[in-house]
This record gives structure tokens, sequence and C-alpha cells, in this order.
């Protein structure tokens, strides 16, 4: 590949702070990336990630701490100094330049020789696949068109980061897909280094390295998609990492990473990575698919069925439990609304957390 | 929409395009007894005039100095709308793109010269510009018609800067433009649409700016006009032709810049500030 | 990167903090016009205030003290409001069902465009125009007499009827184009679900376009009845301006151009002001008794 990207070992946000006013927007971020990880910043909206995104661009300042790229400070650089790339949510195309013009937008900036330029733009028009569309205006590009030429025109000055603001926002269900596994290819080719914010978990989970889990301006959990998934460290990140039911009880016992809660007098044991003081309230988080019909002891619910609606290969219902607990459930066999039976949660993966703050 | 077929609702859109039919004819004819008149050897008690003729056009240009009324209303307005773009523009583009303590007092200061008509603020104005020595001068009639048009294009241009998408000056930035380059290839390519319909629309208004003109200028300093005005004032001692081929050749001056504005703006927006055309 | 290891991890600069509270570089471009504004509108606005109260003769009121005990004065509010309200109402009442026609033409810009010369063309003009036009040998008197609708020519200038139809020349198109402006700003799907629901085209115009489109209405003739208000050239050309059409601007004029009275006339044109602002403010404080909040989807 001839787009070379600029070499560095490791971006550095060192309690990282942005304030709006009153408004903690960001609060202390420390987050390290290796060249070449393609790191995802995954929250609900508000949860300071676009904040994060704008703060490394320079697009906001910071109101504290300090951004390193290895021994350069870069936080105190205007925007147009740090050198970055930048994908934007609404791709931010100039409506006046064609699609070279816009690709080669920042190399006109650095004072690149023409030659050099027009070489350049025909490899990042290559890399997303927009041969022949170079003379076209946005206007005349489809959203995924769009698209591609945002990426084109973030890669081909070559940055050391390249930052996405929710790029796959703006597209249809369909196309979405398809534009991941671009960015993934493109990626995969350039191994730019890469911070993606997006609000869509299965986004996070299919390209990132890592995933930063955001809330209310503070890092909640940094590991791989596959330590997200199967072992949250906390309820709200739980709760962003797909859906699960969640059942308020109080806590019996715990040791080694297990635990016992009561639920309206059923005991539910399940893995918890807290430490939670007996008899104080704790949740347990159960997916759906964790959840099957079974026989009444260990682990297992007592509850009355309220819908079950067919959905190909299996049933999905929902039920509640004599106190008033709403449950989701998968089931391979039909059942009848009204009938009483006992849910079962597999314990490996049945999770306990405590009150979230 | 809905279009009604009974016929009261028949009867009714007559009696409206009857009106405005009568409207528009008087109108027309208004502005044609004025151009006929002009032409006119002889006219009194007839329909039309008894013969044609084009010597008041000359009369009119000897006996009123309009060559040098000319130069001095293109002076006057040419140097107005350079001034009012470049201080519109620039403040326009800080309130279209920034809150800060303050901005809604600041943009009704510059909403009060387009609401209250120039005739209540010009004769205090007039006093000062006396008091000072600028009135009578060219310099003078400059300053008094910014006083409307530097709020008009910073009104005209606000909503058109704000429906520019913020993000592609942050893409710019991002992309290493500085502040210069920013404006240069990006900003004024977007924004010239804008600033050149409001310039337009300047120009228009400024030609036609009667009373903050009258009240400031001297002989000197006269734009066109105001020495129409003081034509029609003194009506009797010069023919009525020859007055009239001032009429017309002024009405021409701004029919001309109307013709060109037109073909950027929408007529409403002589008026209203509302309805932009998007950018792109 | 050329960014050298400079201060060690502590605070933003001070650039960045003033940004953060709004002042940057780009809120001070705002500078230029709010001083030209200043220096040119407010301070000869308060100049003009405080000199209507330094008379050039008897004590700080007795500029406005003349004012209201000379009939020649005071009048002209009268003289003025007779005109301008008058038209302003006209104006107004021809206007709306005329924009609601126009609202359905394909082709508007034809209308709005002849509408738009008496604006640009400008009071003068009109005034030099209508001189001709409606004079006892004019076309208009001739048509009517060829007609047969009058056998003496009517009396159109040099009196109150000459200003008025100035103002409603220059008037109307102004008056249309605003409440035009409004009227286009409303969803035609509401005038749809209305017709569902059973209202007729009376009903429909009084339940959902008059509710709605009344603050416009209000803001539309305040802005009328000023200019109108203000009448000045067409008073003097057209009207009479030593009797019925002696408006405020031309006492306002007199006193400055006329009698070199800058405090007296200073003082005529803070009444002037005054009057206006009453009758704006009564207008737009009636405006709290209707609905004022977004027309659907409309701009404002």
């Amino acid at each position: 590949m001839a787009i070379a990207l600029s070499q560095f070992n490791e971006v550095r946000l060192d309690r990282v702070s942005r304030d709006f006013g009153a408004l903690n927007a960001l609060r202390e971020i420390n987050l390290t990336i290796q060249r070449g990880e393609f790191i995802a910043l995954l929250g609900p909206s508000g949860c300071g990630k676009s904040t994060t995104l704008n703060c490394i661009a320079g697009l906001l300042p910071v109101t504290g701490g300090a951004i390193w790229l290895d021994k350069s400070r870069v936080d105190t650089l205007k925007p147009e100094e740090r050198g970055f790339g930048m994908v934007f949510q609404n791709y931010a195309l100039f409506p006046h330049l064609n699609v070279r013009q816009n690709i080669g937008f920042g190399l006109k900036m650095r004072g690149t020789p023409k030659a050099e330029m027009e070489r350049k733009i025909d490899e990042a028009l290559n890399l997303v696949r927009l041969q022949g569309q170079g003379h076209k205006l946005p206007g005349q590009l489809s959203g995924g068109q769009q698209q591609r030429v945002a990426i084109a025109r973030a890669i081909v000055i070559e940055p050391p980061l390249v930052l996405m603001d929710e790029p796959l926002s703006n597209l249809d269900a369909k196309l979405r897909l398809e534009m991941r596994a671009e960015i993934r290819r493109i990626h995969n080719e350039l191994g730019a280094t890469t911070i993606y914010v997006t609000h869509d978990q299965d986004e996070a989970l299919s390209l990132a390295d890592r995933i930063v889990v955001l809330r209310d301006g503070l890092v909640r959990q940094v590991g791989t998609p596959k330590e997200l998934y199967e072992a949250p460290e906390h309820l709200d990140v739980a709760d962003f990492m797909g859906f699960r039911n969640k059942l308020k009880g109080k806590l019996v016992a715990s040791s080694n990473g297990r635990a016992i809660v009561d639920v309206e007098g059923a005991r539910i044991s399940g893995r918890t990575r807290e430490t939670i003081p007996d008899g104080s309230t704790a949740y347990v988080a159960i997916r759906p698919d964790d959840l099957v019909i079974g026989e009444p002891g260990g682990n297992a619910l007592a509850v009355s069925v309220d819908t079950a609606e067919y959905r190909g290969r299996e049933f999905v219902g929902t039920a509640h439990t004599k106190g008033g607990l709403e449950l989701v459930f998968r089931s391979f066999q039909a059942v009848e609304p009204g009938t009483a039976v006992h849910l079962v949660a597999g314990e490996d993966n049945t999770l306990v957390f405590s009150e979230p703050v | 929409m809905i279009r009604d077929t009974t016929l009261g609702a028949k009867l009714w859109a007559t009696a409206v395009w009857a009106m405005v039919g009568f409207f528009v004819v008087n109108l027309l004819a208004m502005i044609g007894t004025v151009v006929t008149s002009s032409f006119a050897t002889r006219w009194l008690g007839t329909w039309l005039p008894i013969g044609w003729t084009t010597r008041w056009y000359s009369s009119a240009w000897n006996e009123f100095q309009l060559g040098d009324v000319l130069i001095v209303t293109f002076q006057v307005v040419g140097v107005v709308v350079l001034i009012s773009g470049a201080l519109g523009v620039t403040a326009a583009y800080a309130l279209a793109r920034r809150d800060f303590p303050g901005k809604r007092l600041l943009v009704l200061l510059f909403l009060l010269p387009l609401l209250i008509p120039p005739i209540t603020f010009g004769i205090p104005l007039a006093t000062v510009l006396y008091r000072t020595g600028l009135a009578g001068t060219f310099w003078g009639v400059v300053a008094a018609n910014l006083v409307p048009t530097v709020p008009f294009v910073i009104l005209v241009m606000i909503p058109f800067i704000e429906q520019i998408d913020p993000k592609l000056e942050a893409a710019a930035r991002v992309f290493g433009a500085n502040t210069f380059k920013l404006f240069i290839h990006v900003l004024l390519p977007l924004l010239l649409p804008g600033i050149l319909a409001a310039l337009l629309l300047v120009l228009v208004r400024t030609i036609a700016m009667f009373e903050l003109t009258f009240l400031v200028a001297g002989p000197t300093s006269q734009t066109l006009v105001v020495a129409l005005y003081y034509a029609v004032f003194a009506a009797g001692v010069r023919a009525v032709q020859s007055i009239d081929a001032m009429a017309v050749i002024y009405m021409v001056t701004t029919l001309i810049w109307l013709i060109i504005a037109l073909r950027f703006v929408n007529p409403t927006q002589i008026v209203t500030r509302a309805k932009q055309q998007p950018a792109h | 990167m050329h960014a050298t290891v400079a201060r060690t991890a502590s605070g933003p600069n001070l650039r960045q903090k003033l940004a953060a509270r709004g002042f940057d570089a780009v809120t001070l471009l705002v500078l230029p016009a709010a001083i030209f504004s200043l220096c040119l509108f407010v301070y000869p606005f308060a100049f003009g205030l405080i000199l209507s109260f330094e008379p050039k003769n008897g004590g700080w009121l007795a500029n406005y003290q003349r004012f209201f005990a000379d009939a020649y004065l005071y009048d002209t509010i009268y003289k003025t409001l007779a005109l301008a309200i008058p038209v302003t109402l006209l104006n107004l009442v021809l206007a709306v069902p005329v924009a609601f026609r126009v609202r359905l033409m394909r082709h508007q810009r034809l209308l709005t465009t002849i509408l738009v010369l008496p604006i640009t063309l400008g009071t003068v003009l009109v005034a030099e125009g209508l001189l001709n036009y409606l004079g006892p040998q004019g076309w208009f008197n001739r048509t009517l007499m060829t007609l047969g609708i009058i056998s003496q020519p009517l009396r159109l200038v040099h009196n109150y009827w000459g200003v008025f139809a100035s103002l409603v020349i220059t008037g109307f198109p102004f008056t249309f184009l605003l409440t035009l402006s409004y009227v286009t700003g409303i969803d035609p799907a509401l005038e749809q679900a209305g017709a569902t629901l059973g209202a007729s085209a009376w009903q429909r115009f009084r339940h959902i376009y008059l509710p709605l489109l009344m603050p416009g209405f209000a803001i539309t003739f305040c802005l009328s009845f000023v200019q109108a208000f203000s009448v000045f050239p067409s008073a003097v050309l057209l009207g009479e301006p030593a009797g019925p059409t002696r408006v405020i601007s031309i006492a306002a004029y007199q006193a400055a151009f006329e009698e070199y009275d800058y405090s007296m006339a200073s003082a005529v044109a803070m009444i002037m002001g005054f009057v206006q602002l009453a009758i704006v403010i009564a207008v737009l404080a009636s405006r709290g008794l209707f609905y004022r909040g977004p027309a659907t989807g409309a701009k404002g």
C-alpha cells in the first residue's frame, strides 16, 4: 500500500476533563491507545464519547488534563496543527468541491506538490473503490458513496490517528452492514490507528480491538469485545451490551467471584466481579437466551407466562413473577399465556451486580 | 391544497383577482404616464400626446446636471455596498456561530434601524452629523445610508450562515486549514450566493433611499432620488416632461439593478428576510 | 507532528479558557458593526433625546409644552394617524385574501415582481407618477369619465386622497409580501386535516388559519403602520403640506431645516417615535391573547 501512516507508538489521554459551565461532560479520562489499534468509544447519547473525540481532534478545548502523542503534547495545538484525520457523522463533505477536491483538501492545505497530490488522491479513490467518481459533487452521490469519500479524505493525509464520529448512523440498516465491512477492510489494509465513536454495541463488537464504555463522562470499562460482552463489570455496562433481564434482590452470600441473591424468596447464584456486602441490594442480570423453562429447584423462578411470540426458530416470551418482576425468555416449545412455569437461569451466564451509583 | 368549486367560491376568487388586476393596472398606468410624458412634445387634455420627442432627456440631463448626480449616486451606493458588506458579513458570522452574553441585546440593536422608519431616527442623526460637520459631505451621506444597510446585511446573512453546517468548518480545520485558508477555500465559496443577494438588495435600497440622504445631503452630495424630489417640489420652474424624463432615468437605474437582484433572490425577500435558498 | 514537549500537564491556556465561555476571535468579529451601530444609531438617538430637553428658550420641557399647546403642531399627530391607520387597515384587509389566493398559484413570481416595483422605486417616484396619473387630465379621471361614471374630474391630488393613494400603492405590496410569507409558512396539511373533519372553507380560515396567523398579522400591521406613519415625500408632493396632510414628519422637518431649531426638531422626532411605539406596543400586547407557538414544521 502506498498510503503510509505516520509512525508513532501511542496516544495517551491523561486525566482529560471537559466542563460545559457547571456540567462535567468529561471527568478525568485516562486512556492509552497503541499504534494500529481500533478503539471504539461506546455509550448512550450524552455519555461524553463525542466530546472525547472532539477534544482529541481539537474542536473542543479540554478544561483539564493533557493529550500526548508519544512525547508531544497535542491538546494545546489548534485542530489544523494536529494532523489527524476525521470522519464526521454527517460526513461534512464540502458541497462546493467535487470528490477529488474533497479528498485532496487536506493535501492542498499542506502544500503538497500537484503531481503527488493527484497520485495520492487516485490511490485513496482506489482504496475506497470510487474510481471514476472523482468529478462528481457530493450532492450527486449516494449516502454510502459520500461515506467512502469522507473516509478517503481522512486517510489520504496519512494521519497518525483517524477519528470517526458515528460514521454509520446516517445510513440505512443494509448499507450500515456493508460499510461496516468496508471500514474493517480498510483498517486491515492500512492498519490506521482509529478511534471510533458509536452508540451501537454491534458495531463496536464487530469492529473494535478494544471497547471503551463511557457513561456520564466517566470510563466505566475498557476491554476486548469478548470481555465486555461476557464479563461486564457494572450493571450499566451489562445493560449496554445487549438486553438482559434485571432482577432486584438481596445478597445472601458471596465468595471467590460467586454470589447468591435472594429474589422473591428464590435463590439465584451467579458470577460477580464486585465485592457486595451481605444483605445489601443486588441485581441479577440474565440474557433471555440463558433463561429456559425447566424444573423447580436451584436457580429457578416461578413465573406466570404473559405472551409468547413465534419468531421462526423459537418463541420469545414475556412473564411475570408473583412479586411483579417482568422477564423476557426464549423457548423452543410453544407455551400458552397464563400457564405457570419455572424459568431456570444458567449459573455461568448469570451475573450479579451491586446497586448502580 | 383544497380548491372549492362552488359558485360562491368562484365569485370570491373572481373578486380577489379583479382587485389584484385593478391594482396592477393602475400601477402600470402610473408608470406608463411618466414614461409617455417624458417622450411627449405637448400633452394636454388628450389621451396621448400630440407628438413624440427625446429632447427632454438631453434637457433634463443638462438642467439637473444628471451626469454629476449619477456619479455621486453610484459613488455613494458603491461605498455603502462595500462597507455594509464588510461590516455586516463579519458581524453576521459571529452572531450565527457563537453564543455569548448580550447577544440577544445586540441582535435587537441591529433590528431597530430596520423597524424604525428612517425619518424618525434620521432627524437626530442629521443633527449629530451637522454638529460634527459631516452633513452635506459625501461621507455624511454614506454614513447615514449605512445605518439601515449594515443591520440589513447582518439579518439577511445570519440565517444563510446558520444553514451552513459548522461541521464543514470543523472538517476544514481538522484537515489543516488555518483561519485564512478556511475563509478562502470553504466559507467564501459557500457564502458567496448569500453575500451577492444581500449586497444587491442593499444596492437597490440605497438608490431608492430618500429620507436619510435628503436629511443629510448637501448640494454636491445629492443622489438621484433626492434630486428628483427637489425637481418635483419645484415643479412649475421646469417643464413637466423634463422632470418625467429624469424620473424615467431614475426608474431605469433602479430597475436594472432590481432585475439583476431578482436573478438571485425571491421578490418576497426585498420585504422579508425569511425563506433563504439552500447554499447548494 | 511538530509539537515540542512544552509545559507539563497543567490546565488549559487562556485562549482555551475564554473560548469555553464563548469569547474567541470569532466573537470579536461582531465588534466593528456593533461600534458602528452605537456611534450612528444609539448615540444620535440618545443625543436627540437629551437635546429635546434643552430647548432654545424656556424650561427643559418647553419643546414638549409648545408642541402640545400649539394646534398647528399637535394636530399633526391626529392628521398622521388619520392617514396611517385607515391605510394600514385597508392594505391588510386587501392583502389577506390576495395572499391566500396567490399561495395557490404555481407562478407567483411574475405577480410578486410587479408588486415589488413600487417598493423598489420608492415614494418619491410614486408621488411623481401619481401627480400626473391622478391629475384632472390624467388617465385615471379620463377613463372614469369615458366610462360615464363621473362627469367632472375627481380631485385626487394635492389633498388627503392623493397621499392616501400613494400610501396604498407603496404600502399594499409591502403588506402583501409580508402576509404572503406568513401564509405560506403554514403547513397545508393542517387545512387538509380540517377539511377531512368537515370544516368548510370559511370555517377552515376562521378556526385554523386565523388563530395561527394572528401573530403574523399583528407584526405585519405594526410594520406597515410604522411605514405609513412616517410618510413624508408624498405628503409634501401629493398632499396639502400646509393643510390636511401636514403630517408629523413635515413638522419635524420644518423645525430642523426651516427654523433651524434642532432641539424642537428632536422633540418632534421623539414624539413621532413615541406614538409609533405606543401603537406597536398596544398591538403586540393584544397578541398575548392569541396562540403563539409554532405553526407546525413552519419556521417561526
